[in-house]
């Protein structure tokens, strides 16, 4: 996002000051400051961890990704991100479509609520799990009563439960946030429009909103994808169980704070899992802004 | 009565967009509620259609009290301000959007539409997008669009507003044609007196959420019932006293009164046809002519007071600083609330119409 914008603030300044000497110079100082930067901050890093992966060779690698824990904690990142990512889907559409279609008494706080998982630091999130359905918290009788009631064993905190719900908390804004100024900019004109020939609130969604917002809606899940794969302190809070409820963050975490030289080899080759995973959402990302702009 | 406002009372917090408001359409008519911007009007046009609901007060459609009633179960064409036009569908989908929301044959669905089209004149563009259309033909759209599932009741809310003024006009008199032939009852909403005189069988004038007065152009016109519709009809002066001029000394001292151009009279002295009323004159300076196109307008200072009347191209020319006798027929005295009409006392007995 920031680097698009510097991109298009470049080209814009490109028109304007071309031909002008000084104009030149600082479009080549910016462009240089700014490839610096990301080289050093990004590109280097990136490099450095798909090097190291592969320093010991194919196999080091291979068995790297294999093994049970990394397995193990793979399956739960997926699990983790697949649940939060539909759930605030689902809750990020009713969120947006409450905020910008209706006119209600704490329309604003409730707009403020949604955003305090990007102000607040996921290890406070987490940490508040705890306290709140860990075997202190207010929340565990609650708890208790629900897996007595129905026989079933489900622990909030220390589980792959935990895991989910802090993963949905820290990414709870993004499908919302890019949907509420879209859906705002559009007002709800056209759904009068439609309620007055007589079409019923789905039917107007899936004809007259979804169009409209789709590929917000898109580009809002593939950011709560990416968070809710790379999230690590929320997730650090609830999660203590190596090869059950560690997440791969966690498990390259672990790996890396072990020390050993074949260890932190490990780190790195399962880092480059989440490399890959965010490269392949990053191409998807551009996909879609590329979609979304062509069809306005 | 096919619509009917009983009783109406609706508030967004501390503002107050209708107080009481009563009214009926009768059908086949149409009707303008107009008003100033933030008068409620828009509101009241809402509350019939259902996207509103009021506080206190009964709707009631074809003699059905509807309160309670959903917008999309009332069966009313709603053309909105900006159209509103599904801007992801072509304008063909666009008609056709409440025929297959009721579940229509395909048959009848396209001979429905391809009708409607034809009926608004857009043939040849079923398949543009919105975007890819002129105001004009916009608003056409929308019109087809709100007609398609046979409505009995059309509701415009200002339905020039989004069009620039030279196709305004043109569009105004395409709308009434249109809903003449349909004969569909319609109420709309506008801020644009013309166009209400224009268009609208009776208009209902609206101010601070409430109804100042409802009639037809030419009697709401003709006989303001309230200060505020005096003011708000035609151009007119506010003078904030006008009990010294001839024939009005026994105007109630103190008193706001209007002026319109119709109301004065400018003649030089030495004309035939004014030698009969020449004691009922005051004397004016002119100060301004104003070149209306198939009029002048002309500024006078009388009395310290400054008047304006409309002159025909086919008197006599007159000059900027030339003295002529002024006479006034009438004033409207605006009290607290009504207007009451004040002719000229020393007119008493002259036939002023056969002038």
């Amino acid at each position: 996002m920031k680097n698009q914008e510097s991109m298009t603030m470049e080209s814009s300044k490109n028109q304007k000051g071309a031909g002008s000497g000084e104009g030149k110079l600082a479009r080549c100082l910016l462009i240089g400051i700014s490839v610096l930067f990301l080289l050093i901050m990004l590109v280097f890093p990136l490099v450095e961890v798909i090097y190291r992966s592969l320093k010991e060779g194919l196999k080091m690698y291979g068995d790297a990704l294999t093994a049970p824990n990394t397995l193990s904690a793979l399956g739960v990142t997926l699990i983790a991100a697949v649940i939060a990512l539909a759930v605030n889907t689902f809750f990020g559409l009713c969120a947006a479509w409450l905020i910008t279609k209706f006119d209600f008494r704490g329309r604003q706080l409730l707009s403020t609520l949604i955003d305090i998982p990007f102000s607040i630091s996921p290890v406070i999130a987490g940490l508040a799990f705890i306290m709140t359905f860990g075997r202190m918290g207010w929340a565990k009788p609650l708890i208790d009563g629900v897996n007595d009631l129905f026989g079933t064993d489900i622990s909030l905190v220390f589980s792959v439960p935990g895991v989910v719900l802090a993963t949905i908390f820290v990414t709870f804004p993004f499908v919302s946030r890019e949907l509420i100024p879209v859906m705002q900019a559009q007002g709800s004109a056209e759904e009068e429009a439609a309620a007055m020939m007589g079409a019923k609130g789905l039917t107007i969604f899936r004809r007259v909103t979804f169009p409209h917002i789709k590929w917000a809606l898109l580009y809002g899940m593939i950011l709560c994808a990416a968070r809710a794969l790379g999230e690590f302190g929320a997730v650090y809070a609830v999660s203590k169980a190596r090869g059950k409820t560690f997440t791969l963050p966690l498990e390259i975490d672990a790996l890396y704070m072990a020390g050993s030289a074949d260890s932190i080899t490990q780190a790195f080759a399962v880092s480059s899992l989440l490399v890959i995973m965010a490269i392949i959402i990053l191409i998807l990302k551009q996909i879609v802004e590329y979609r979304g702009k062509r069809e306005q | 009565m096919y619509v009917e406002m009983k009783h109406i009372n609706k508030n967004f917090g501390d503002y107050e967009a209708a107080k009481d408001i009563n009214f009926g359409v009768e059908q086949g008519r149409m009707v303008a509620l107009l008003g100033p911007s933030g008068s409620g009007k828009t509101t009241i046009l809402r509350m019939i259609a259902g996207l509103e609901r009021q506080d206190s007060g009964d709707v009631v459609i074809e003699g059905k009290v509807v309160n309670d009633i959903a917008a999309r179960d009332r069966g009313i064409g709603f053309v909105f301000q900006n159209y509103a036009l599904f801007r992801y569908m072509t304008v063909y989908e666009n008609v056709a959007f409440g025929l297959r929301v009721q579940k229509e044959e395909k048959q009848k669905i396209h001979s429905r539409v391809t009708e409607l089209i034809n009926l608004v004149g857009l043939e040849g563009m079923e398949k543009r997008y919105p975007d890819q259309l002129s105001g004009g033909q916009r608003q056409r759209v929308a019109f087809a669009r709100a007609l398609a599932p046979n409505p009995q009741l059309l509701l415009l809310d200002e339905p020039f507003a989004a069009i620039d003024a030279k196709v305004r006009k043109e569009l105004r008199g395409w709308l009434k044609e249109m809903i003449a032939k349909v004969g569909i009852t319609s109420i709309f909403v506008t801020h644009d007196q013309d166009e209400a005189v224009e268009v609208a069988d009776d208009i209902i004038i609206i101010n601070e959420g409430r109804l100042e007065q409802m009639g037809s152009p030419m009697e709401i016109y003709k006989k303001p019932k309230t200060s505020f519709v005096a003011q708000f009809i035609g151009t007119s002066a506010v003078l904030d006293d006008f009990s010294g001029f001839k024939g009005f000394e026994d105007l109630p001292k103190g008193k706001q009164a209007i002026v319109r151009p119709e109301f004065v009279e400018a003649f030089k002295s030495d004309n035939e046809k004014f030698k009969s009323l020449m004691h009922a004159t005051e004397t004016g300076v002119i100060k301004d002519i104003a070149f209306r196109g198939s009029y002048q307008e002309l500024t006078l200072e009388v009395n310290g007071i400054l008047l304006s009347t409309n002159r025909s191209l086919e008197r006599r020319p007159v000059r900027v600083g030339e003295q002529m006798c002024v006479l006034v027929y009438r004033v409207y005295i605006l009290d607290e609330t009504d207007a009451e009409i004040h002719k000229n006392q020393l007119l008493k007995g002259v036939d002023i119409e056969a002038l």
